[in-house]
C-alpha cells in the first residue's frame, strides 16, 4: 500500500483490464435493476408480450402503484408497515444491543470473557437459516408463533454485529479518555451515553446496515413463523401472491408482483445512498495502524 | 486457540439444536398418536354445533373462499370463521406440517390437495369424517374423487373441485399446419412432428418435467406405481401403464418436440397465448385460468377428449382439493359442519359462480352448466367434454404418503432426463430409488 502511494502519490495508476472488470460487474449489477424498473411500467399482458429490457406499448407505472397499494384492502401498505415495525424494533434493537455488548466486552475486564468471546464467534459462523426450525419449535413452546415477537425477538441478536462493534469500540474508543471522563466524576451509563457512542458512530450505522438489510430482506424465519398474511413482511406477502399463478385457481398478477418488489427495494436504496458517507469511514476505520 | 474453541461452540450450538428438533418431532409424534379417536360425534353433533356457534379458523387460497365465508356467516350468524391464506401449494403445506408437529396453531379446517391428502391422513393428523355420517354422500360426489378423499379406511374431507383431463388445443395453430384433433397419443406425436418440421419457433406442447403432469399421465395410461397399504407402500415407475406413457413421451423428449417452457411462469402465459404451445392436457379447472390470464388466446383454443393409447376414452384427475377437519381442531363438531355446508350444501354456489368445476354429480349433470357456451373458446359448449371426462376416470390410482416430498425430489431426478432429452425410464429409476430410500428412512416398509 505506501509502496505504491510513493510511486505516484498523485494520480493512481489506471488500469485497463480492471475498468473492464468493473465495467462489466456494473452492469451485471444493474441490468436486473433496469428489467426491474422497465417491468414495472408494464401491464400483465405487456409484460407477457414485450421484450424484458425494454418499454411495453402502454405506460402503467402509476396505474400499477396504485393497484399495488389497493390490491385486496391495501394489503401490501400493512405488509409495509409490518416490515417497518420489524425493522425499526428489530434491526434498532440489535444495534442498540451490539453496540453496548461490544464496547462492554471491548474495555471491561471480567471472568469468562474468553468464553463469551468464543460463544459469539460460533455463533456468527451458525447461518440464522439453520437455526430457524429449532427456533420455530422453541417459540411454538412458548405459544409465540405467529406474532410479531416471533420475528422481533430473533432479530436483535447479530452476533455478526457484536463482533464488528467490539473490534471497532476496541480501536476507535481511547482508554485513556474513559480514565479521564471517571476522574471527572462521570457514572458508566453517562460515559457509554455521551461520550462512548459518538465516537462509535461510524460503527453504529455499518452496523444497523447491515441489521436493516438482514431483518428487510429476511424471509425464511416470517416464512416459517407466521400463518397469518396480516402479519407478513413485504418479502413473503410478494412471494405469496407470486405463487398465487400457479395450479387449479391461478391468479397471476404478475405486474403487482413486480411492481410491489420495486417498492419494496426503494427504501433500501434510499438507506444507503444516504448513509453512504457514514459507511465509507466506518470502513476504513482501523485500517491504519495508529 | 481461539478459532478451536469457536469451533467447539459451534459444534455444541449444533447438538443443542438437534437435539431440541428430535425432542420436538418426538412430542408431536406422540400427540399424533395419542388424540386419533378423541372426538366421536354423529350427525345431530353437527346441527347442534351450527346453533351452538364458536369460532373456527379455515386456511384455504381457493379464491372462492371469501365469498363462500361471507354467505355462510350470513346464514350461521353464530359462528365466525377466521379465513387465512397461509400460502399458495408447498408454504401453506410447510405451515401446516409445522403446526402440526408444534401440537397447536394450526387451522379448524384446511384445504388439502388429493395428492396431498395421504400423507396428512395416514399419520393420524385429519379427522375421520365417517363418525359424522358423511360416508352417506358417495352417491352424490364422481367415483374418482370420492376415491381421492379416502386414505386407508378412513374418509379425511368432501371433495371441492375436480381436474379430470382433457386436451386444450390452440384451433388455429392446428389449422396452420392442417392438422386434425389428435386421437391417440400416436397421431399426437405424429402432430407434434409436423408442427417442429413446419416452424421451429413452435411445439405441440411443453413440459420441463413436472411431478403432477407425470403422475396424471400414468394414471391415464392405467399405471398404479404407487400403492399403499398401511405401512407397506409399493413403488414400481417401470410398471406397464409407466411403460406405455413412456413410449409416447419419450419420442418427444428424445426429439425434443416439446418446449421446455416451465409451467405456470410468465414465459408459459405469453406462450400460451402467442400459439408457440399448441396444446396442452389440463385439469377440467383450467378454463378459468385461461379466461382471466391468457387474454391473448381468446377465440383461439378449444378442448378436445384426452388422446388415448387405444382410441378407447380414458382420462385421469389432474389437481383439486378438498377440505378437512385438522385432529389438533378444538372443535371438530363445528369444523365439519363447515366442511358440509362447503362442499355438500349451499356453499357449492358461490364456488360455481367463481369458476370453479364441481365434483358433485348434480352440478356436473345440470343442463345450465353442461350446455353453457363459452365466448372464450368461441362457443364452444366445453363442459359437455368436461363433463364426460369426469366419467371416464381410469380408476385404482393412489398416492403416496409422502407425495409432497416426492414432488420436491422429483426434478433431482426425472428433471434430469428432461434436461438432457434422454429416456424418462433412467430418471424415473433414480427417483424411485430415492422414494425407496426415503419411505424406509420414515418408517415404512417399501418395496
Amino acid at each position: 500500500m505506501t509502496r505504491r502511494v510513493s510511486t505516484s502519490p498523485l494520480a493512481p495508476r489506471r488500469s485497463p483490464v480492471l475498468t473492464v472488470l468493473m465495467a462489466l460487474f456494473l452492469v451485471y449489477t444493474l441490468v436486473p435493476l433496469v428489467w426491474l424498473i422497465l417491468s414495472a411500467t408494464k401491464t400483465q399482458a405487456d409484460l407477457f408480450s414485450s421484450p424484458g429490457l425494454w418499454v411495453g406499448d402502454q405506460f402503467a407505472f402509476f396505474s400499477n402503484i396504485r393497484e399495488t397499494l389497493t390490491y385486496r384492502d391495501g394489503i401490501f401498505l400493512r405488509w409495509l408497515a409490518n416490515t417497518l415495525l420489524y425493522v425499526v424494533v428489530g434491526a434498532g434493537g440489535a444495534t442498540l444491543l451490539a453496540t453496548a455488548a461490544g464496547y462492554g466486552l471491548a474495555k471491561y475486564r471480567f471472568p469468562g470473557r474468553r468464553v463469551v468471546f468464543a460463544v459469539i464467534l460460533g455463533a456468527v459462523a451458525v447461518p440464522g437459516t439453520a437455526l430457524a426450525v429449532p427456533t420455530f419449535l422453541m417459540f411454538s413452546n412458548m405459544g409465540l408463533t405467529n406474532t410479531v415477537w416471533a420475528i422481533i425477538i430473533p432479530s436483535l441478536i447479530s452476533p455478526f454485529g457484536l463482533y464488528l462493534m467490539w473490534v471497532y469500540a476496541a480501536d476507535a474508543v481511547p482508554d485513556e479518555l474513559l480514565e479521564a471522563a471517571r476522574i471527572d466524576g462521570a457514572g458508566e451509563v453517562r460515559i457509554f451515553f455521551t461520550v462512548v457512542l459518538r465516537l462509535l458512530a461510524p460503527g453504529i450505522v455499518t452496523v444497523l446496515l447491515f441489521a436493516v438489510v438482514s431483518t428487510w430482506n429476511n424471509y425464511f424465519l416470517p416464512l416459517i413463523m407466521l400463518s397469518e398474511p396480516k402479519l407478513y413482511p413485504l418479502t413473503v406477502g410478494l412471494t405469496q401472491w407470486s405463487a398465487q399463478a400457479t395450479g387449479a385457481n391461478a391468479q397471476p398478477v404478475y405486474n403487482l408482483v413486480v411492481t410491489g418488489s420495486l417498492l419494496t427495494i426503494a427504501p433500501l436504496v434510499i438507506a444507503f445512498i444516504l448513509l453512504q458517507r457514514f459507511w465509507q469511514s466506518g470502513l476504513s476505520a482501523g485500517s491504519v495502524k495508529q | 486457540m481461539l478459532i478451536i474453541s469457536g469451533r467447539r461452540a459451534r459444534r455444541r450450538i449444533a447438538l443443542v439444536a438437534a437435539a431440541l428438533t428430535a425432542a420436538s418431532v418426538l412430542a408431536g409424534c406422540g400427540s399424533g398418536d395419542g388424540g386419533g379417536s378423541g372426538s366421536e360425534g354423529s350427525a345431530a353433533d353437527l346441527d347442534a354445533a351450527l346453533e351452538k356457534g364458536g369460532t373456527i379458523t379455515y386456511w384455504t387460497w381457493t379464491p372462492s373462499a371469501e365469498a363462500q365465508v361471507a354467505a355462510f356467516e350470513k346464514q350461521y350468524p353464530k359462528v365466525k370463521v377466521k379465513l387465512v391464506n397461509a400460502g399458495t401449494g408447498n408454504d401453506h403445506y410447510t405451515k401446516l406440517q409445522n403446526a402440526i408437529k408444534a401440537g397447536s396453531g394450526g387451522p379448524d379446517v384446511a384445504q388439502v390437495e388429493y395428492k396431498a391428502l395421504p400423507q396428512f391422513a395416514l399419520p393420524g393428523d385429519l379427522i375421520d369424517l365417517s363418525q359424522y355420517g358423511f360416508d352417506e354422500f358417495e352417491s352424490d360426489y364422481t367415483p374418482s374423487t370420492w376415491a381421492s378423499v379416502h386414505a386407508g379406511d378412513g374418509l379425511y374431507g368432501l371433495p371441492q373441485d375436480s381436474g379430470p383431463m382433457a386436451l386444450f388445443y390452440n384451433q388455429q395453430v392446428f389449422d396452420e399446419h392442417k392438422l386434425g384433433v389428435p386421437k391417440t397419443w400416436e397421431e399426437y406425436v405424429t402432430a407434434a412432428r409436423t408442427i417442429k418440421k413446419e416452424n421451429p419457433s413452435q411445439c405441440i406442447t411443453n413440459d420441463s418435467g413436472d411431478p403432477g403432469f407425470t403422475t396424471s399421465m400414468i394414471w391415464q395410461a392405467g399405471g398404479t406405481p404407487f400403492q399403499a397399504d398401511g405401512e407397506k407402500v409399493t413403488i414400481d415407475l417401470q410398471d406397464d401403464g409407466t411403460k406405455k406413457w413412456t413410449g409416447v413421451w419419450d419420442q418427444l423428449v428424445e426429439d425434443q418436440l416439446v418446449c421446455t417452457i416451465p409451467g405456470w411462469t410468465e414465459e408459459w402465459y405469453k406462450a400460451l397465448g402467442d400459439g408457440t404451445i399448441a396444446s396442452i392436457a389440463l385439469g377440467a379447472w383450467a378454463p378459468g385460468v385461461f379466461e382471466q390470464s391468457v387474454p391473448d388466446g381468446a377465440g383461439k383454443w378449444r378442448v378436445a377428449p384426452m388422446p388415448t393409447y387405444d382410441g378407447q376414452p380414458a382420462t385421469a384427475e389432474n389437481g383439486g382439493s378438498t377440505q378437512s377437519v385438522l385432529e389438533q381442531s378444538k372443535n371438530p363438531a363445528l369444523a365439519a359442519a363447515f366442511v358440509r355446508w362447503l362442499n355438500h350444501d349451499e356453499g357449492i354456489k358461490p364456488f360455481l359462480e367463481s369458476g370453479g368445476f364441481p365434483a358433485t354429480v348434480a352440478d356436473l349433470q345440470d343442463p345450465a352448466f353442461v350446455d353453457k357456451k363459452v365466448d372464450y373458446f368461441g362457443g364452444q359448449q366445453v363442459n359437455q367434454v368436461l363433463t364426460d371426462a369426469a366419467t371416464q376416470v381410469v380408476e385404482g390410482w393412489q398416492y403416496l404418503p409422502y407425495q409432497l416430498y416426492a414432488d420436491t425430489i422429483y426434478g433431482d431426478t426425472v428433471g434430469k432426463s428432461y434436461q438432457t432429452h434422454s429416456a424418462l425410464e433412467g430418471g424415473l429409476t433414480a427417483w424411485q430409488e430415492a422414494l425407496v430410500k426415503y419411505g424406509d428412512q420414515q418408517g415404512f416398509s417399501v418395496n
